[in-house]
């Protein structure tokens, strides 16, 4: 059974050498990419394995057929012969299909249980998809961010030319540390997305309710992009996935970093924050977080998605305003920000929607404050 | 039925006149007349939608439509080709075809027939107004996954299901006629094993409809359930679970694959054995060979799933089953071959579509192997290297085979010979252009590019201007076909009984008169 066993991992592996000036194992833009770990390396190889006995069944297969084709037309005065099976022929085949599958079978089956392994790593990483960004927690140190993409508006619509890194950029890519084992957990907030690195053959639904695991060991510094690939709505596209590995070193001082400003961020909640601090904060956020269903004019899309600017709540309904934003509205696209966010955040955004456009001149104008958020998470939690 | 009928006439029994023979007719041909233009009609409206597809795709950037149109384009064109043009137009076929080829003089159940018929139009009406409805159609993919099909969907979700439903109530009311006309009103010493194979492709294909058209229903149900009634099933939140959604789905879809290639190779059999001059090679191994892949089809469903999460020894039974599946297909492909070998061989266009079937076909079966590896698979699925292969099979297989049948039967059915110089042109735009859109897929996958963008990153930009300018040359080949066809039916030279040289020894339909009868056999013929 060894001796079977070695000699199938021969000639499996023989297969593509076989054919190596015609092998493009170069990356390329028209086949997989090799990727830079063991396990996305194993997979190119057997790819390359199986496309290559793919190839030589089908050129042998056309052959005949055309072959066949040419030598037995009529035009030429071909006689039909008058037979109609072959017992032997027909076993024969059978099993030689057979055989080339268990040839297939063999590697494909190594290949899996290498990639296959849910052990804890050294580095735990929780991704949450959302529509439509990805949400990165860091679970030794309790640190997280969202990933959103950061190539503008413009560039999609054409009006400015697009960039080298066109939907595959993002305004903070997640950072894990070479020769390190990485575990990711991998869960959706809303529907269900899918987590794709092809560099390190990583790809991953995440639905939610589950937490799905996959694992990488990145050799090597470098910049690393994939993207979303389960459809998840409308800007299924454009919701990528940017990895930067750097050494130890690095990866330590961005998480004490991270810390630092997540610190920082706790002590803002308690901050005495004005209207224009606010207001300014809560832009930006928008033009992130919400502009993509509400509009950048607060018109939104009706009626999938309401519009901002003159609608009651945001007008008049300051206690209803914060309870959407953190809960969310049950059977609509529209996600509960409670948990993903900071108070800061979460007050900053709803002060900037009642004050932004008219809304500030026509309605109640009531200023909403992270202390506000606070004693809203307070009443609740009782 | 096995009794001989006797032979009366009472007179001429030919249609109704004006649009109520259509409305209330119960003759197979018929029927099989209006499915085919149905299906003929679904497949300028989904192609069109494949056109806005593609023009949006022609360069980066947003240009023509919004991607929540986009994903209305997608999903309707999916729905729409699978099943408003491939099944439908082999359920045609299968009117046409199968009371001439076992000897009948019509189906068992015709009223049932023009019910079954009728509930399409119904079916895609509805589906089909949803675009003109202010939330817009479905825009969740043609598997629609929940819970982006349930508790984020738009309202116009609900249409969907309901006409999901009536089309699943017409395949299975057209099954039952189907099953019930090839086990009762076979033509005495036809014996199973004697049945031409498109008949015996057909009598699997109906098995499976029945059985899988409910599980369709089922989970169409539970989202309707979802949506409107407050239950769970696919919804995290309420303990639901968003994966069963996709087991029960594909429990239904990956029989359904089948059902939309099956007929096609009973169809490839008979033209290949027909323009070989040499009867097919190995009969009873292509009957076991099409039952043992609709057996098999029920075991390997959760190979569209291998990226969910499943235990290690899941991933691995549904790679191996999934790998089985190419023994019965490449002896199928070898047994077209050995009939083609030593035959004598002429190349009229039913012809040449049946060996690009075979051809083409055979290449969409190695991709699909490629995609049974599982861990080749994590960096295949959901790419365009899946849309490349699926389009493989449906677009040079199931639909070339349908365009095979129209050009191999359209003599028999109109009387007239369809034009050959124009038939070998739509052959050979049609096989270009098909290979231009479909073919650079491959790379445009395995290079990275997911399915079901309306945008994408600019290295993928050369690749996808090629393939829409080959769709575009596609789309509009196929307004030719629609020329050649109506053509054939207004004017052509005579068609004899046999139509095909050495046919009229191949099956009992080329032993009627082209056109033939309304009532096929009013006597039924004697099977040696």
């Amino acid at each position: 059974m060894a001796y079977i066993k070695k000699v199938f991992a021969k000639l499996v592996f023989a297969t593509p050498i076989l054919f190596s000036p015609l092998a493009f194992a170069e990356k390329s833009d028209y086949n997989m990419p090799v990727g830079v770990t063991d396990v996305s390396e194993s997979i190119f190889e057997l790819h390359m394995v199986i496309f290559w006995i793919c190839v030589v069944i089908g050129v042998i297969v056309f052959s005949i057929m055309f072959w066949s084709l040419w030598k037995y037309r009529k035009s030429k005065g071909a006689v039909a012969a008058d037979f109609d099976d072959n017992f032997w022929l027909e076993i024969g085949w059978t099993v030689a299909a057979t055989l080339v599958l268990v040839w297939m079978a063999v590697p494909s089956t190594q290949v899996m249980v290498e990639a296959y392994d849910d052990a804890e790593g050294e580095i735990n990483i929780l991704i949450t998809g959302h529509q439509w960004k990805w949400h990165y927690e860091y679970l030794e140190d309790e640190v997280g961010f969202f990933s959103n993409l950061s190539t503008s508006q413009e560039q999609i619509d054409g009006d400015v030319p697009k960039g080298e890194f066109y939907l595959r950029e993002v305004d903070e890519p997640l950072v894990i540390p070479t020769n390190t084992r990485v575990r990711f957990l991998i869960t959706g907030n809303d529907v269900i997305h899918s987590w794709w690195v092809p560099d390190f053959a990583v790809k991953q639904d995440a639905i939610p309710g589950f937490i799905n695991t996959a694992w990488t060991n990145v050799p090597e510094p470098g910049i690393f992009r994939g993207a979303c690939t389960e459809l998840c709505g409308i800007k299924h596209a454009f919701m990528p996935v940017v990895v930067r590995a750097v050494e130890r070193e690095e990866f330590d001082a961005f998480i004490a970093e991270k810390v630092a400003l997540a610190e920082e961020e706790r002590l803002l909640t308690s901050k005495v924050w004005t209207k224009e601090e606010l207001m300014a904060r809560g832009e930006s956020f928008y033009s992130v977080n919400c502009a993509a269903c509400h509009q950048a004019n607060g018109q939104g899309i009706p009626p999938v998605f309401p519009a901002l600017a003159g609608s009651q709540i945001a007008l008049n309904d300051s206690s209803k305003h914060i309870e959407i934003l953190m809960e969310g509205v049950q059977g609509s696209a529209m996600a509960a920000f409670g948990d993903s966010y900071s108070e800061v955040d979460i007050a900053s955004v709803i002060t900037y929607t009642r004050q932004a456009w008219s809304n500030g001149a026509d309605g109640d104008g009531v200023i909403v404050t992270p202390q506000d958020i606070v004693a809203y998470k307070n009443r609740i939690d009782l | 039925m096995s009794t001989v009928v006797e032979s009366h006439d009472h007179g001429h029994h030919g249609p109704a006149k004006g649009l109520s023979r259509w409305l209330f007719t119960t003759n197979h041909k018929d029927i099989g007349t209006l499915y085919l233009w149905f299906s003929f009609i679904m497949l300028f409206i989904g192609g069109g939608m494949a056109m806005v597809i593609r023009a949006e795709l022609f360069q980066p950037g947003l240009q023509i439509v919004q991607p929540e149109f986009f994903n209305q384009m997608t999903t309707n064109h999916g729905l729409i080709m699978v099943f408003g043009v491939i099944m439908p137009a082999f359920v045609g076929l299968a009117n046409w075809m199968l009371p001439m080829q076992i000897g009948a003089p019509d189906m068992a159940l015709p009223r049932l027939n023009n019910l079954s018929f009728w509930l399409l139009p119904m079916a895609f009406g509805i589906l089909i107004s949803t675009l003109f409805m202010p939330e817009g159609g479905p825009n969740f993919g043609w598997t629609f996954y929940a819970p982006l099909s349930t508790t984020y969907a738009p309202s116009t979700v609900n249409f969907f299901i309901f006409s999901v439903h009536v089309m699943g109530v017409s395949s299975i009311l057209g099954s039952i006629n189907i099953i019930t006309t090839i086990f009762n009103m076979r033509a005495p010493g036809m014996t199973l094993m004697k049945m031409p194979l498109f008949v015996w492709s057909w009598l699997i294909t109906a098995y499976l409809l029945i059985a899988v058209m409910p599980v369709l229903a089922g989970v169409v149900t539970m989202m309707l359930m979802d949506i409107n009634f407050g239950t769970s099933f696919f919804n995290a939140a309420g303990g639901g679970d968003p994966v069963l959604f996709q087991h029960v789905f594909w429990f239904f879809g990956h029989p359904e694959v089948y059902i939309m290639i099956l007929p096609a190779f009973g169809i490839v059999s008979h033209i290949i054995e027909t323009f070989s001059r040499k009867p097919i090679f190995g009969y009873s191994s292509m009957v076991y060979a099409m039952a043992s892949i609709a057996i098999l089809s029920f075991v390997v469903w959760a190979h569209h799933m291998f990226t969910v999460g499943m235990p290690l020894a899941g991933e691995l039974f549904f790679m191996y089953s999934t790998m089985l599946i190419a023994i019965p297909t490449g002896v199928k492909v070898f047994n077209w071959i050995a009939t083609m070998f030593r035959g004598s061989i002429t190349f009229e266009t039913p012809m040449l579509f049946s060996i690009a079937f075979v051809a083409l076909f055979t290449i969409g079966g190695f991709s699909g192997l490629m995609l049974a590896i599982v861990p080749a698979d994590f960096q295949y699925h959901d790419t365009y290297f899946v849309v490349a292969h699926f389009h493989y099979v449906l677009v040079p297989g199931a639909l070339f085979g349908i365009i095979a049948a129209a050009y191999y039967w359209l003599p028999k059915w109109t009387g007239n010979m369809y034009d050959e110089t124009l038939g070998k042109l739509h052959f050979w735009l049609t096989f270009i252009s098909v290979n231009v859109t479909f073919f650079p897929m491959h790379f445009v996958g395995l290079a990275g590019m997911p399915r079901r963008y309306p945008d994408y990153a600019l290295q993928f930009a050369d690749f996808n201007a090629l393939i829409s300018v080959g769709a575009f040359m596609f789309g509009l080949t196929q307004l030719l076909f629609l020329f050649i066809v109506i053509k054939t039916i207004r004017s052509g030279k005579q068609a004899k009984p046999e139509v095909w040289e050495g046919a009229g020894d191949l099956g009992l339909e080329w032993t009627l008169s082209s056109p033939p009868p309304y009532h096929s056999f009013t006597v039924q013929p004697q099977v040696k």
